[in-house]
């Protein structure tokens, strides 16, 4: 990357609209600290209560989503260090926020994420609100402590379609692409 | 019985159990990576509590918003309450919500859906 790059990085950024962006290793205190910054970017903002709420709570599931995902053992897939690594930008456009993320996951894992988000995306609200009191109810903690009900609950607070695409990186792995709005 | 008391963090609730009045606390955000770990204390608590309770049992609930493993762990608790209610202790559910956050309200409409305790669902100003 040459110098002068790294304004023109900067000036994508400008019109993107971008007003956070962190791309490395995820970890609890790395959550802590992106609430910390959310939390008086929203403030600048004038962003509404219920809205700000509405953004922690997806960025927290996105968050937990992606570390507990990537401490899982995938040790029969070759690996290298980057495919620890997962993106995470916040952008402002039009009074909205919108998030967005991008890990790598394992081929074998796509099915069963793209099916969860087709479900998501075919239901209303009020079908949302059954179906996670229903997984509520009905599903069993694992051992890390998440309950299946990430996206689900990432769908409730959006209100939105979920966008998402799956990019093909190698035989063992894609490249996970989600956006969520929040209004 | 020891009382429990917890200090609220960037991401667990403070918690105030006192079971000589019978009123159980918690207030603030909980969003712990690890939720049954933070949520298992106040099961053991509400335990040892379910063995000698005082005739009403008050729960505060003043959540600002949580993760969805806490939500699974909150609904074990109200669980764990379900028995001690079962003739022994009168349980009340005190679920606040901040002034139109109707997130939180509506998971309090949830649990008092599928728990089968008394749930007030309660505006309040703030948190």
């Amino acid at each position: 990357m040459a110098l002068t790059d790294v304004y023109n990085y900067y000036r994508r950024m400008e019109d993107e609209q971008v007003i956070l962006s962190f791309k490395g290793e995820f970890s609890a205190e790395l959550l802590t600290s992106i609430l910390h910054i959310m939390e008086s970017k929203m403030l600048e903002l004038s962003i509404p209560m219920q809205m700000k709420k509405r953004v922690f709570n997806v960025l927290v599931e996105c968050f937990q989503n992606l570390y507990h995902h990537i401490d899982k053992d995938y040790s029969d897939i070759p690996m290298d260090a980057t495919k620890n690594s997962a993106l995470v930008m916040v952008k402002y456009v039009d009074n909205k926020i919108m998030v967005l993320t991008g890990n790598y996951i394992p081929k074998r894992s796509t099915n069963d994420l793209k099916q969860k988000l087709v479900l998501v995306n075919e239901l209303d609200e009020k079908e949302l609100r059954e179906l996670y009191q229903q997984r509520l109810l009905n599903n069993s903690v694992s051992r890390k402590g998440t309950a299946g009900l990430g996206i689900i609950d990432i769908a409730r607070k959006s209100k939105n379609e979920l966008g998402y695409e799956f990019v093909e990186v190698n035989d063992d792995y894609s490249f996970f692409c989600l956006s969520i709005v929040i209004e | 019985m020891e009382k429990l008391h917890i200090e609220g963090s960037a991401k667990t609730p403070s918690v105030n159990f006192d079971g000589q009045v019978g009123i159980l606390e918690m207030r603030g955000r909980s969003i712990p990576e690890n939720s049954i770990e933070f949520f298992q204390p106040l099961m053991d608590w509400i335990e040892a509590y379910g063995a000698e309770p005082t005739e009403e049992t008050r729960v505060d609930m003043k959540l600002e918003y949580f993760n969805t493993s806490s939500s699974k762990c909150i609904l074990d608790l109200f669980k764990r309450l379900e028995k001690i209610n079962n003739g022994e202790s009168q349980v009340l559910i005190n679920w606040f919500y901040e002034t139109d956050d109707e997130d939180m309200q509506e998971a309090g409409e949830d649990y008092a859906a599928i728990v089968d305790l008394k749930f007030e669902i309660q505006e309040i100003d703030e948190i």
